[in-house]
């Protein structure tokens, strides 16, 4: 133990740097600069707000990534309870303090930026969910007294998003925590169990729905149904990114985003715009960049020897994932409109900021890969 | 590293890498499936999604074609365009439309039934779409309207073209544009790709007729728009083609010096050229405003055109039927010689009445013409010669001719309130009333009453089939340089006078279709009709004129409204005393000048009496201002035969 400690304390500044993995550090700089392209298009070609401020918010949280790559492993494991607390803290604040947008509870004025927790709790929950499995041994993983504590830290979060109400984002922090327990090794009849209990669940569920959360549901499985209302924005983006063809319209001529055919082109259709404008191979392009995001930090989970760290790299690079191709199949008209980012690409702090502590703590992993963490 | 669990840690680990194998597997075919999807929609869909695209992106804005004008013979604008200021309102464009409502009653002179109506239109139309608020405003509200124009978003003040008559003595055959209504839209195919809110179309007579080609090619803005319809900037304009233009045989001058002489009665008129069928005049009374039809008709201008018991709304000349009255007489005349049936100095005796199948038929005359021959009996118009005539020649040999000659069928092309009136005959009471034929009614029929029906236009193509010796001629009114096979045979006979072609050679060379056995009986009835206009106790007689140039030769007529009882008849009871509604409708028909003919005409005058009185003078007058625009007619024609 003091020896591995004083090995990997004692690692030179040259040594960390060194051991960057620089082929994820240039995919995200690289999505980051397409992003930057992307907004500028939004602003119909100008230097505005949008622009202005995503070049802003990805260069600072950037830098955020690559300094927080640096922290040791073991503050994360150490400080993840923590962590995830003061996020849980953070969403209860927007239950009582947050600003209502369209209909939706969603932020917290910071007075710098408005910040969304439900992003950061993405992040949190995998980081709490990894430490404790890290610690639960293999012979407790599945007895019911070990799974009461994932349960519920996973269940309160998502109720806190799904009442804002944003079903969108709940659902996506449930698939980052549900990944983790499972890589941890809870057995699949859990998960089974927990899926039919939801089932049964649905109903009334369904009851606690927003009416317009109904109609998108019901919209997706039919989006001529209603073409100026909500199946206004999945036709849309049909349209712009089919119309792209081979090689899209070019740089600033998406016309679809250009003209105000494209709804929430800045946020959850950037990928619809880019791919209006830059066809087939530029999302091939943006799918190319994010696969290798997703493989370097797979990667960076193999050679990480802390199950800790493999477990947040493994969950975080599924999360990630999911976010990704979540975004992508809805604006492909493969999945209703739930309102999930685009992973760096999108506008919005509170997303940008937790994709980057994500990476950052995976980078950590990278940078003390053989630190042990107990 | 050391750690008693470190066993179990390894084992951790390598379920967890197992189960992250399975994940990667899975994230790889959900990877695919995008993959497929990108290659359904952006490659295999892409014409589909480009098309659809584009349909978002550009929208087409339809602009209103320039309706051609109409001119008379001599090149006069008679149907022509004028600059109308106009007030449109783009509802999309504007904040508050209440508000820029109450501001533009205060410029411009609106009333609430309109606003009421724009509502409505706003409220059913895609805010884009320009309304039109005013559609002919006066120059001062224009420039008021310009004036205050910054406070006035969404209004554009627009100079547009609209359709506009110099005089309302041709409105009949000219007609009306009026707006598209539905039903138009129903129903004439040819605007099913050229409608434009705004446009107007021909709802009657010429206008109607030369419609679809009169109307032009629409033309069209095609902007890119932004997804709230808002134009970004214009991508194509396609000005259209203003439509073709017309010049027609009408003699203006001559409309409107007829208009003006008939002005106070409900009468028609119709002059003819004899050689080509060009019609030089044809006027119907009262008339109405075409203009007015132009810009929405004023409902208290429609309904004092519909309450007008003198109908002037009809286009009498055309539309109107008339038993022909004596005016048949002619026909009848020549029918019975063509077959046979009297020779020209056959005399009957004209006690004033006769008495047939037990029925008592009376002539004009009460007092009778004495013996009457066929020359007489067309001068004096002597009913009973031509019950005699009547009755030895039948019903059907007289429809027969009466058919020939033009009667009971439309006569010009495309006009859909042009009537063909009722020629009789056996079958045609058999099939239409359901009756056989009374050999009484045979007598009827031979003075041009009872069922028969014909229109001022029949009567005068019949008269100028007469006077020009018998030949077939189609009434046009669109101007033709071509078609003029009569004019030719005529000149050929002047210079080759010992030459009568034969009939059959006639046809072939002049493409003439004679409507003659022997060309004789055309010149009997030419000759009587001489003597009714020109000789003492003819029924024109006092309307003559004494100048050669002028000599017309005519007959008269007076359509029955009601049967004289015998009281009336022992009475001698005049037309002028009868209620206005009970007096016989006025006719005359006469060609002129008589030594060399070159025109027809028909006068109609309704309820006017007899046509000696009340229908000749008008001829009298309509002819002589005829002949004297002959020579300016001859020279524009003889200018244009030159072109060719």
């Amino acid at each position: 133990m003091f020896r591995a400690r004083s090995i990997q304390s004692s690692l030179s500044i040259k040594d960390k740097i060194i051991s960057i993995d620089y082929i994820l550090v240039i995919s995200i700089f690289i999505l980051g600069l397409t992003s930057i392209l992307a907004m500028y298009s939004t602003d119909g070609g100008e230097f505005k707000y949008h622009t202005k401020s995503h070049i802003l918010r990805f260069f600072v949280f950037f830098g955020m990534f690559l300094t927080l790559s640096f922290i040791q492993i073991r503050f994360w494991h150490s400080q993840s309870y923590l962590i995830y607390i003061l996020f849980f803290v953070l969403l209860l604040g927007v239950k009582y303090f947050g600003l209502t947008s369209s209909g939706s509870k969603r932020w917290l004025d910071l007075y710098f930026m408005n910040l969304q927790p439900s992003e950061l709790m993405k992040v949190g929950l995998i980081l709490f969910l990894a430490k404790y499995y890290h610690r639960t041994s293999i012979e407790n993983l599945n007895r019911v007294r070990y799974l009461f504590l994932p349960i519920v830290v996973l269940i309160a979060p998502i109720i806190l998003v799904a009442t804002q109400p944003d079903l969108g984002t709940a659902l996506l922090i449930a698939a980052g925590g549900l990944t983790v327990a499972w890589l941890a090794g809870v057995r699949v009849k859990f998960f089974a169990i927990s899926g039919l209990a939801f089932l049964a669940l649905l109903p009334i569920a369904i009851s606690f729905l927003k009416p317009y959360q109904k109609s998108r549901i019901l919209t997706f499985l039919n989006p001529e149904r209603d073409p100026l209302g909500a199946g206004y924005q999945i036709i849309q983006s049909k349209i712009a990114i089919g119309s792209g063809g081979l090689f899209g319209k070019g740089f600033l001529q998406g016309s679809q985003s250009y003209l105000d055919y494209l709804p929430e082109k800045h946020t959850d259709f950037i990928f619809t715009l880019f791919s209006e404008e830059f066809g087939f191979f530029g999302s091939l392009f943006i799918l190319f960049l994010y696969a290798i995001i997703v493989w370097r930090i797979i990667k960076i989970g193999n050679v990480t020897r802390s199950n800790f760290g493999k477990l947040f790299c493994y969950g975080f690079g599924t999360a990630f994932f999911i976010y990704v191709v979540v975004n992508m199949m809805m604006v492909l008209g493969l999945l209703p409109i739930v309102g999930s980012p685009l992973p760096i690409l999108s506008y919005g702090g509170s997303s940008m900021m937790a994709i980057m502590l994500g990476l950052g703590i995976v980078m950590s992993c990278k940078v003390y890969k053989d630190t042990p963490v107990n | 590293m050391l750690s008693p669990s470190s066993g179990n840690t390894v084992i951790k680990s390598k379920l967890i890498g197992r189960r992250m194998f399975l994940l990667t597997a899975a994230k790889a075919i959900v990877t695919f499936g995008i993959i497929g999807r990108l290659v359904s929609l952006q490659i295999n869909e892409r014409t589909k999604y480009k098309t659809l695209s584009d349909k978002n992106r550009f929208r087409e804005w339809k602009l209103a074609p320039e309706r051609g004008v109409i001119r008379d013979f001599f090149d006069k604008e008679i149907a022509s365009n004028q600059q109308v200021y106009q007030v449109h309102l783009i509802p999309e464009n504007s904040k508050d439309i209440e508000k820029l409502f109450v501001r533009l009653k205060t410029i411009l002179n609106i009333t609430e039934k309109k606003l009421f109506y724009l509502r409505r239109v706003i409220a059913k139309q895609k805010p884009w779409e320009p309304i039109i608020v005013s559609d002919n405003i006066t120059w001062s509200e224009f420039s008021r309207l310009n004036l205050f124009l910054h406070e006035l978003e969404g209004v554009k003040p627009i100079v547009s073209v609209a359709r506009m008559y110099p005089d309302n003595s041709s409105a009949h055959i000219l007609g009306y544009v009026s707006q598209v209504s539905a039903k138009d839209l129903q129903t004439k195919k040819y605007l099913k790709d050229l409608h434009v809110p705004g446009m107007s179309i021909g709802k009657t007579g010429l206008e109607r007729k030369l419609d679809e080609e009169i109307i032009g090619k629409i033309g069209f803005q095609r902007f890119e728009v932004n997804a709230y319809g808002k134009r970004i900037k214009q991508i194509l304009i396609n000005e259209g083609q203003a439509g073709k233009s017309f010049k027609t045989t009408l003699d203006f001058e001559v409309q409107k010096f007829t208009s003006e002489l008939i002005k106070e009665k409900a009468a028609a008129v119709c002059v003819m050229d004899v050689y080509n069928g060009d019609i030089v005049s044809l006027v119907s009374s009262p008339t109405f405003e075409p203009n007015e039809f132009v810009h929405g008709l004023d409902k208290n201008y429609w309904n004092s055109l519909i309450k007008n018991e003198m109908k002037p709304l009809t286009n009498k000349a055309i539309a109107g039927l008339y038993p022909p009255g004596s005016t048949i007489k002619t026909l009848v005349a020549l029918s019975a010689l063509e077959n046979g049936v009297i020779k020209p100095l056959d005399t009957f005796k004209c006690e004033g009445k006769i008495e047939l199948y037990g029925e008592k038929f009376h002539c004009w005359e009460k007092d009778g013409h004495g013996i009457v021959n066929l020359r007489k009996g067309i001068q004096r118009s002597c009913d009973v010669y031509f019950y005699e005539v009547a009755r030895k020649l039948g019903v059907d040999r007289l429809s027969e001719t009466a058919k020939k000659f033009g009667l009971g069928k439309k006569v010009l092309n495309g006009f859909i309130e042009e009537r063909a009136g009722v020629v009789p005959n056996t079958k045609w009471k058999k099939k239409f009333i359901g009756q056989n034929w009374y050999l009484g009614e045979t007598l009827h029929s031979g003075i041009g009453q009872g069922y028969f029906q014909s229109t001022p236009l029949q009567l005068c193509l019949m008269t100028a089939q007469i006077a020009n010796g018998g030949f077939e001629i189609k009434p046009r009114i669109i101007f033709d340089k071509k078609n003029n096979n009569l004019r030719e045979y005529i000149k050929y006979k002047n210079e080759n006078p010992n030459d009568p072609l034969p009939t059959d050679l006639l046809v072939s060379n002049f493409e003439l279709k004679p409507l003659f056995k022997n060309q004789e009986h055309i010149n009997l009835i030419k000759d009587a009709m001489f003597s009714s206009s020109n000789e003492p106790g003819g029924t024109s007689y006092r309307h003559r004129w004494e100048n050669k140039k002028f000599t017309f030769a005519g007959k008269t007529g007076s359509s029955q409204i009601k049967r004289f009882t015998e009281a009336q008849r022992e009475a001698e009871v005049k037309q002028e005393s009868l209620p206005y509604k009970d007096r016989d409708h006025a006719l005359f028909v006469a060609y002129a000048p008589y030594s060399d003919p070159k025109y027809a005409i028909s006068v109609l005058v309704e309820h006017g009496g007899s046509g000696g009185k009340a229908a000749a003078p008008i001829a009298k007058k309509v002819i002589k201002k005829v002949l004297e625009r002959h020579e300016l007619r001859e020279r524009i024609d003889s200018l244009l035969g030159e072109q060719v």
